[in-house]
């Protein structure tokens, strides 16, 4: 499947195709809802699958080909998006009882780009409540499961987007990240996905967790299509104040340039770790090694802060969650449980409409926000963000990426962390830091576990550093293939 | 804008001598843009329930602020004719539940507002710290229906959202004020400075203008303050007064008998006259304040601050000296107070400049206009210089000028010539004059004996037998003069 720039993978491959009129949208996406309905049952990677309007909006792109209109860069690639995006009278349920009878009037700035493009949406896909987890267990509709062994957890919280790319249900997926929710589900499930730099992808529409934390990006199966879609969705938007301003660089623009004479830091406190599986580790020494040999210079580096990013995280996501997730107070849209009063009929409804996760992590933020407790909590793990960002800038002093490992360890099975919540949130240990810096990462999948289970290589990268990201990113995925081939 | 209700004032009398009363005033001003401050929903008094609306608005999950930066301005422009600093600023969350908040929480300025220390003088000279004047959301209008008006006990609330995010910004006195006769005046002077500004309309009776009372009292002479209450819920100037006189009193009579003034937020009720517990301090809400992550900060170049300073038209009280020093007059006195807080100030520059008695003017302006303001036809400047004019002259009397006026302010027009005219207005030649005050002395011996004799009160016998018999057009001051004339 490897190619030119802008041909590695089956989304851009299907692209091209439709636009030169070789292919026909609505037959491709045919093929993809065949998939989901013999396969999904299983899975369950969907909330809702949009069948009708995926044919009309597939056949509308092929109608633009045949009127020799530009369909778009996407022309008749179908994409799942994680059901915190939000779709114009389209279920978006963040998968919680609280918003399950909500309709959006609007649909999400990333949505409308995708329907520019030539995307064809086919569904909603399946989370953990709010994006709050790290396994997809935590959906009020039932877990998500892993596509390549079905007892285990396809990660989360965009655990639907990555398993829907997995199985084959869809090329492309969008997902959010607030501290890892996309890298680690598809570092679990053996795709690629990538959250890119804070304020890269307009955040408008994608409903609310962690604000200074959140960020939409794309799952795909290769990087070259992980590229491509975000190439579609990135840029700035007027209606999103933190949405940066300048010019995006691009994702596709040097995939196939290799990595000769980049310089590769392998950063120690997220790789040889505690709590990282050895099993993990090799693989991150071994993707090293492939660069060092494809011409960069390798060298391991230090951030020290990097280690405090959990505790960190478990304060301002919570904090930031406590107020976001406020408005779901049964007055005026989604579930409401009757009371006596107004403050029977807040708590009734919040009681019924949250699960578990949830409410913890309100209760944890709010207690984190509250007088005389918020310059040790909240403050002080500000002030740590500052020091993660500072070391590091330090390091790209150095060097243009960072690798490290994505997860402590391949996927485990449904329901080994459901009741320690510590240890799940343990699975995120080498994914927050990047969100607390509000720079850019990505995950590749470089080989198995013992198990069979796919693990995943993470490259780090400074702010706006995506094309080189990117471009190292695409040198592991060869490296990766070559080794599979070599053990073939 | 006074709400009258029953006079039964003060049901408390204490001996309020010895002591002082401590008021600091925080006023809410809606600023007249054209849009919210957040979103592009029309900004509007008066349009049917919710249709002012839209997902920013109504706090929908996804949907993310953006700031109105004719908002800022305004802000600036107010911050800058109070003689405030303007710094760097950033929003903060105030977390808290109430059906009037879409997203519970409002954006508000906290530790860091736009506006910082400034002044306010009062005619007559006292000058009124201002501590902060911050930007920040409205909230949507409950109305709750049954029950005793209150949200608890209500049958069933309604809300209209078309409020929600309407810009206001929060102006905070310094403690500075000693009477409810002061914070009237800082209220009226503040207002009409916000007038002036352009930000405001001013209209305390459609909710733009919003004032809270911070009251305390201590003893006099004291320099520490006592303990305070806020009492909310004034809607006039008048209930303003009002409240204070209560709440000064009531803490008067509390501590004269020996007894401790709560800290607590109090509700004033128009129709009792008194003041009520809302919430203690023990009972206050935890805001949990923290800084919006959806909103960037707010740093106005110095630059665009210059221009706006630049840009602000004179303010009231230079306004007052101008017309000091055009016309003679005390600026502080209560006419010339009245014409520039009525913006009509530029009637009496205009009168001064075509040679018009400029103490005249603000005469007729502070009474006959002032009273005709509401329904009132434009009134013509030149129309109302010449009218001056001929009153001066000596071709209309001070009566037949004054109708002419009333004239002019009712129907309108351009010729107070051709209205004088029209109503038959044509002042007495001296000649004329002298001959009727001769013929009413003649037609009254008696009591000209009597007049001559010293019995001054028949002065205004013969004045009313003039006015009759010249069918008013006789100056009555001219007829004074002449009787005091004969009697010599």
């Amino acid at each position: 499947m490897s190619g030119p720039a802008g041909g590695r993978g089956p989304a851009v491959e299907l692209a091209a195709g439709v636009r030169s009129g070789e292919r026909r949208a609505i037959d491709a996406l045919e093929d993809y809802l065949v998939a989901i309905a013999e396969g999904d049952d299983q899975i369950h990677a969907f909330n809702h699958v949009m069948a009708e309007s995926a044919r009309a909006a597939a056949a509308a792109v092929d109608e633009a080909v045949a009127a020799e209109r530009d369909p778009g860069p996407l022309a008749g690639v179908p994409v799942a998006l994680k059901d915190n995006l939000c779709t114009r009278g389209v279920p978006t349920t963040c998968s919680s009882r609280i918003l399950d009878s909500w309709l959006p009037p609007y649909d999400a700035t990333v949505v409308t780009r995708l329907r520019h493009a030539g995307a064809v949406i086919v569904g909603k896909t399946n989370l953990d409540e709010f994006a709050m987890g790290s396994s997809t267990e935590n959906s009020a509709f039932g877990p998500t499961r892993n596509p390549r062994n079905l007892d285990r957890v396809p990660g989360g919280s965009s655990g639907g987007s990555a398993a829907a790319v997995a199985a084959g249900f869809a090329p492309l997926a969008l997902g959010s990240d607030t501290g890892g929710s996309i890298r680690q589900p598809a570092a679990l499930c053996g795709v690629v996905g990538a959250k890119p730099t804070y304020g890269l992808v307009s955040r408008y529409g994608l409903v609310a967790f962690a604000s200074s934390l959140d960020q939409i990006g794309p799952f795909g199966a290769t990087v070259g299509d992980a590229a491509a879609l975000l190439d579609v969705i990135s840029g700035h938007d007027h209606m999103d104040s933190t949405s940066l301003p300048s010019a995006p660089p691009s994702a596709a623009a040097r995939l196939s340039d290799g990595v000769e004479g980049l310089r590769v830091g392998v950063v120690t406190e997220l790789t040889a770790a505690e709590g990282i599986a050895a099993e993990v580790v090799a693989r991150v020494r071994q993707a090293a090694d492939a660069l060092a040999a494809a011409g960069a210079k390798v060298e391991d580096v230090s951030v020290p802060a990097a280690v405090y990013g959990l505790s960190a995280y478990y304060l301002i996501a919570p904090a930031e969650a406590s107020s976001n997730l406020a408005r779901y107070d049964g007055v005026r849209y989604g579930l409401r449980v009757p009371g006596a009063d107004i403050t029977e009929m807040y708590g009734q409804t919040r009681a019924a409409g949250f699960g578990a996760e949830v409410k913890r992590r309100i209760m944890l933020g709010t207690y984190a926000l509250s007088a005389g407790y918020y310059d040790a909590y909240y403050g002080q793990a500000q002030r740590v963000r500052t020091l993660i960002i500072r070391d590091f800038e330090a390091a790209y002093e150095t060097f243009d990426v960072l690798l490290s490992a994505t997860t402590p360890t391949t996927a485990f099975e449904i329901g080994a962390k459901t009741s320690d919540p510590l240890s799940m949130y343990l699975s995120d240990l080498c994914t927050i830091p990047s969100n607390l810096a509000g720079h850019p990462a990505i995950t590749v999948p470089f080989g198995t576990g013992t198990d069979g289970m796919p693990i995943g290589v993470q490259v780090l990268a400074p702010a706006l550093g995506e094309t080189v990201m990117f471009q190292v990113a695409a040198a592991i995925e060869d490296a990766a293939r070559a080794h599979e081939e070599a053990v073939r | 804008m006074s709400t009258e209700a029953p006079a039964t004032d003060a049901p408390l009398s204490p001996d309020p001598s010895g002591w002082e009363m401590v008021i600091g005033l925080e006023v809410h001003c809606e600023l007249r843009t054209a849009t919210k401050l957040f979103c592009g929903c029309r900004n509007e008094f008066g349009s049917p329930a919710n249709t002012n609306v839209c997902p920013v608005c109504l706090g929908l999950p996804g949907s993310l602020p953006v700031i109105n930066q004719m908002a800022v301005e305004y802000a600036m422009r107010i911050g800058l004719a109070l003689h405030c600093h303007v710094e760097p600023s950033i929003f903060h969350r105030k977390n808290y539940f109430y059906p009037d908040m879409p997203k519970d929480y409002q954006v508000s300025q906290y530790d860091q507002p736009i506006n910082l220390d400034g002044w306010l003088d009062l005619p007559g000279g006292t000058r009124i710290g201002i501590e902060r004047a911050h930007m920040e959301e409205d909230t949507g209008k409950t109305t709750h229906v049954g029950g005793g008006g209150r949200i608890h006990d209500a049958g069933y609330s309604l809300v209209d959202y078309n409020r929600a995010g309407v810009p206001l910004v929060e102006i905070v006195s310094r403690p500075d004020l000693r009477s409810s006769a002061d914070a009237r005046s800082y209220v009226d002077e503040l207002r009409s400075v916000l007038v002036a500004t352009g930000a405001s309309d001013g209209k305390m009776e459609e909710g733009s203008l919003r004032v809270d009372a911070n009251v305390s009292v201590r003893a006099a002479g004291s320099a520490e303050l006592g303990t305070r209450c806020e009492i909310k819920n004034m809607n006039s100037l008048r209930s303003l007064g009002r409240a204070i006189e209560y709440e000064a009193a009531r803490q008067i009579a509390l501590l004269s008998d020996g007894g401790r003034v709560v800290q607590e937020t109090r509700h004033w009720n128009e129709a009792e006259g008194t003041t009520r517990s809302m919430r203690s301090k023990e009972e206050a809400f935890d805001y949990r304040y923290f800084p919006e992550p959806d909103l960037v900060p707010l740093a106005p170049s110095a630059s665009w601050v210059a221009a706006v300073a630049y840009a602000l038209p004179p303010m009231p009280a230079e306004r007052r000296a101008r017309v000091a020093a055009a016309t003679g007059l005390d600026g502080d006195s209560d006419s010339v107070v009245t014409v520039v807080r009525l913006d009509l100030d530029s009637f009496v520059m205009a009168a001064v400049d075509v040679g018009a008695d400029g103490a005249l003017a603000v005469r007729r302006l502070a009474n006959e206009v002032a009273a005709h303001l509401d329904g009132a036809r434009p009134l013509d400047p030149d129309a109302f210089c010449r009218l001056l004019l001929l009153e001066s002259q000596g071709k209309l009397t001070t009566a037949q000028a004054r109708e002419v006026l009333r004239r002019l302010l009712s129907q309108g027009g351009s010729d107070p010539a051709a209205v004088a005219a029209a109503l038959g207005f044509e002042a007495m030649g001296a000649g004329d004059l002298g001959d009727a005050v001769d013929g009413v002395i003649a037609a009254n011996p008696a009591e000209w004996a009597r007049f001559a004799a010293g019995e001054d009160k028949l002065q205004g016998f013969f004045i009313g037998k003039v006015k009759a018999a010249t069918a008013g057009k006789a100056d009555l001051k001219a007829v004074s003069a002449l009787l005091r004339e004969r009697r010599a």
